[in-house]
């Protein structure tokens, strides 16, 4: 997991556009409330199409973009491995299935309204749902970038936009430039 | 009157797509703005309702809630105008952007840029976790469940669709 520092983007595995297709539905399918767990655990962990650090890099950048991170890194994630077709099947496997299922929830819904065990039932998913995002994020902070000082910008996002709600624009103009000025003064110690 | 409508959902849906900086949530205001108070496509308690649905939806809530208010205002073709309009503007930029961003892989400022950006997102999706949780999280039951599936989570290699159904039957059980 900590290898590979000296080549960040080694040459992507090959990946058939069929097996990328399935496996975006996959992480489009069951990624209810949180898709950053399944795409995490489909494309590092079962695929190994790229590592933790190659996933945290895309993440990053896509999470400083526009629309869903989910989206944004599906489209990273998909032309890193297959170029342009990769990024356009990635995004399709994504949505499609997850479009259909909310769209024929919408009818039913319209059919049957409020029935108490789907409330039920929508109330355990829903802690489930939260116990594997706190995983995920503990399986995300295994990266030698946070094992310094550096940790502590995790803790002042974690601060301002968990617990203070800051949004997250006012956030990420207030802590992107320190860190990255963090990151820069360690890198001169470091070769000095 | 119909191509009016697509007209209408596509510009909307554009704009939100360049404007959902960092999570989808912010842009709720924006949709409701356009769908309920501007074009008048649905009322205010229907728009709550379809959010609702797109979050028992999987995938990305807010582009399942575009598909949903897409469908309402103008039946297939409006889901279908709505989804493409909220995806299309931010995966180019996101796609051209990374091209342009990969190009400077070897230098080592890119690298530095990284190595700040790397812990914020850590802390971030500690942060998402907090939020989830905290609004999923009401007693010792709902608790439970949670701890749980983070243990199996980390612990095991099954699949996490598991833990959902177990969550799902344990509130079908009425344990929750």
């Amino acid at each position: 997991m900590n290898a590979e520092r000296d080549s960040p983007l080694p040459s992507p595995p090959f990946v058939s556009l069929s097996r990328l297709f399935f496996a975006f539905m996959q992480i489009g399918i069951s990624g209810f409330g949180s898709t950053v767990v399944y795409a995490h655990r489909v494309v590092v962990e079962d695929w190994r199409w790229m590592s933790n650090e190659e996933f945290l890099d895309l993440w990053s950048v896509c999470q400083m973009l526009p629309g869903p991170n989910v989206v944004n890194w599906s489209v990273a994630a998909g032309s890193r491995l297959r170029g342009g077709p990769g990024a356009v099947v990635a995004v399709l496997g994504l949505v499609i299935a997850p479009v259909c299922i909310a769209l024929a929830l919408g009818v039913l819904y319209a059919r049957y309204g409020e029935v108490p065990a789907v409330h039920a039932a929508l109330r355990g998913i829903a802690a489930a749902g939260a116990g594997l995002l706190i995983a995920t994020a503990v399986k995300m902070a295994q990266t030698p970038r946070v094992y310094s000082w550096m940790a502590g910008f995790s803790v002042l996002a974690f601060v301002s936009v968990g617990v203070l709600r800051w949004s997250l624009v006012l956030a990420l103009a207030a802590l992107i430039p320190l860190s990255i000025a963090g990151a820069w003064w360690r890198a001169q110690r470091v070769r000095a | 009157m119909d191509s009016a409508v697509l007209l209408a959902l596509s510009l909307n849906f554009m704009m939100i797509s360049l404007l959902s900086v960092g999570g989808g949530g912010a842009t709720i205001p924006e949709m409701h703005r356009n769908a309920v108070d501007v074009h008048g496509w649905m009322s205010g308690a229907q728009f709550a309702e379809l959010y609702a649905l797109a979050q028992a939806a999987p995938g990305p809530t807010t582009t399942m809630f575009a598909s949903l208010i897409g469908w309402k205002a103008a039946g297939p073709w409006g889901a279908l105008v709505a989804v493409s309009s909220i995806l299309a503007p931010s995966c180019l930029l996101t796609y051209f952007g990374n091209r342009t961003w990969d190009r400077y892989r070897e230098t080592r400022w890119r690298e530095i840029v990284q190595a700040g950006l790397v812990p914020v997102t850590v802390g971030l999706m500690f942060a998402a976790a907090w939020l989830v949780t905290s609004g999923a999280v009401h007693g010792w039951p709902t608790l439970a469940i949670a701890a749980l599936s983070a243990a199996a989570m980390i612990m095991t290699r099954w699949n996490p669709l598991w833990m959902i159904a177990a969550g799902a039957v344990a509130g079908l059980l009425g344990w929750v």
